[in-house]
């Protein structure tokens, strides 16, 4: 999991959970977030991940894990099976993040998304300035070794969110482990949405 | 038993390891697979180790510190429970073919008597890889108020076609061994070169392309027989040993019933995958093994599916692995870790299922 954010999209993720709740976390690493929500907000966890490491981590936390691909590891839930189906930093790693996205919003009720924004103004400054593909603290990647498969910026999303008919019920944007409120799509390193269909 | 036949008294023969403590809550039912027994851990009189000695022990992965291990031989098997070499108490004489058809359920039935002879109320888990993770399965369909937990291991919910195939070639090859003689060859010769066929074929299914290329290769053996189908290379002795010394240990008429009671076992039996789990508390844990083509890990996942539509508190993890099916009881360094943490949460009680609110 990236954690340039320094834990705020945590926070901020709990903050829209309600107590209790049944989450799916999508790609779940080790499980610092469930772990988290399980202590502050008591949610009955589900974890979706591949890293044979990461599985055992969370299998030793107790957590429920599956190590399965996010990107055909939905299809065998019945619809609603979840209240959240979490994409944290995952989203733009996966195969088919449009199928993706579809199958999390048929599966959970809600659908926690969160990306770094490929438009923030350190990409586009190094991409102008230096010619090449950005480096930065929440795209940390070189192109030859980079696990994300897609590329979007926080506009793309909220156009792809319209055109999709997916409602967006809340946004955050950050930057530098703070939150960012103005011209989120060039002052926003990560942005993060609560969506509903 | 399932079939409607009646069995007079049952003798099951069963090791524990560990203490059980006064609430009784730390008792862990371990399950053997097709050719194994009781004999799960430690050493036996002739010294020889459990077939699971590596994961059940001392501060090992199933800690016999904490916990109260109990493995016993199936219904129907040939070391020490009651199978088809046993006496007939109507006849005076071995049960032969007429012993019952004996099924998993069977099994697990039989089991429930012991663990009520213990006083054990409920288990802390139920344990077992192939036949050992099929009777898992049965403890969590039929018995789930007598389980916390459970962890199938490279097992299925219901054996296919070429799982049957496989078991049907070992059965065709005792029963074409003359010496089966309808099932009646006790006291007499046994079929052994039908059984050690048998074992042949099973130990084939058991291994991966990768291992026995990794253990035999195409060496040949340095003392080759003059005959022209002698064992020439190293994995012809090897089957070849396999099968002869499995006759030693193993009651052919057992082999029969025990791979029909594999082929028979089906979890969903008219339910739906949906259905089949419904309800059920216990916490499970599925493992399987990639270089497993006998249970192959979409079967395990078969199993996962069924835990996600019944909303179960259930985690899927495919091991690495070169062995192939006997992957669960020898590649067990990551098995023994996941096995071990996953018992202690279900034990310490703070796994998933206790925020509910």
């Amino acid at each position: 999991m990236n954690n340039s954010t320094g834990g705020i999209d945590r926070v901020a993720i709990a903050s829209w959970i309600e107590n209790g709740a049944s989450v799916l976390d999508l790609g779940c690493g080790d499980g610092a977030l469930l772990l988290t929500l399980v202590k502050d907000k008591l949610i009955r966890p589900q974890g979706i991940e591949l890293s044979d490491q990461a599985i055992r981590s969370c299998v030793a936390a107790g957590l429920s894990v599956f190590q399965q691909d996010i990107d055909t590891g939905l299809a065998e839930y019945a619809d609603k099976s979840f209240d959240f189906v979490i994409l944290n930093q995952t989203f733009q790693q996966v195969k088919q993040p449009d199928y993706v996205l579809r199958e999390a919003l048929r599966v959970g009720k809600k659908v926690v998304v969160g990306f770094p924004n490929f438009c923030y103004v350190t990409d586009r400054l190094q991409i102008f300035f230096r010619g090449k593909v950005p480096v930065t603290s929440s795209l940390p990647y070189q192109w030859f070794d980079t696990p994300n498969l897609h590329f979007l910026s926080i506009a793309d999303f909220t156009d792809y969110c319209r055109k999709r008919k997916i409602k967006i019920e809340h946004a955050y944007f950050f930057a530098k482990n703070r939150r960012v409120r103005l011209l989120p799509n060039l002052r926003g390193e990560i942005g993060l949405f609560l969506l509903s269909k | 038993m399932e079939s409607g036949e009646k069995l007079g008294q049952v003798t099951l023969t069963y090791e524990t390891y560990g203490e059980l403590n006064a609430q009784k809550s730390n008792a862990v039912l371990v399950l053997h697979a097709l050719s194994g027994d009781a004999h799960a851990a430690g050493l036996d009189k002739e010294g020889v180790a459990g077939w699971w000695d590596n994961i059940i022990g001392l501060g090992k992965g199933i800690d016999t510190n904490k916990y109260f291990v109990v493995c016993s031989n199936v219904l129907g098997g040939c070391r020490g429970s009651t199978g088809p070499k046993s006496i007939d108490p109507k006849t005076g004489k071995p049960f032969g073919a007429n012993f019952p058809l004996v099924t998993i359920g069977d099994m697990v039935q039989a089991q429930i008597r012991l663990i009520d002879h213990l006083g054990i109320e409920k288990l802390l888990s139920v344990i077992g890889g192939s036949m050992g993770g099929m009777q898992a399965l049965q403890w969590m369909v039929a018995h789930p108020n007598r389980i916390r937990s459970a962890i199938p291991i490279a097992t299925t919910l219901k054996h296919n076609p070429q799982q049957i195939a496989f078991d049907e070639v070992g059965r065709q090859a005792i029963m074409a061994d003359p010496d089966w003689k309808g099932g009646n060859y006790y006291g007499g010769k046994v079929p052994a070169r039908g059984l050690a066929v048998a074992r042949m074929i099973g130990h084939i299914t058991y291994m991966s392309d990768a291992s026995m290329a990794e253990k035999f290769g195409r060496r040949t053996r340095e003392n080759k027989e003059p005959f022209k189908f002698g064992a020439d290379f190293e994995v012809e002795g090897y089957l070849r040993y396999r099968g002869d010394n499995f006759v030693k240990r193993f009651d052919a008429n057992s082999y029969l019933y025990i791979t029909k009671a594999l082929d028979l076992f089906n979890i969903l039996n008219g339910h739906q995958l949906s259905d089949v789990f419904k309800g059920l508390k216990a916490k499970v844990l599925v493992l399987s093994f990639k270089s497993d083509w006998l249970y192959p890990s979409y079967q395990s996942q078969e199993i996962v599916k069924a835990c996600k539509l019944a909303g179960m508190d259930a985690s899927y993890c495919e091991l690495n692995s070169t062995y192939g099916h006997d992957a669960f009881l020898l590649e067990t360094q990551q098995e023994t870790h996941l096995i071990g943490n996953f018992l202690k949460t279900v034990a310490n009680g703070n796994g998933n299922g206790d925020h509910k609110p």
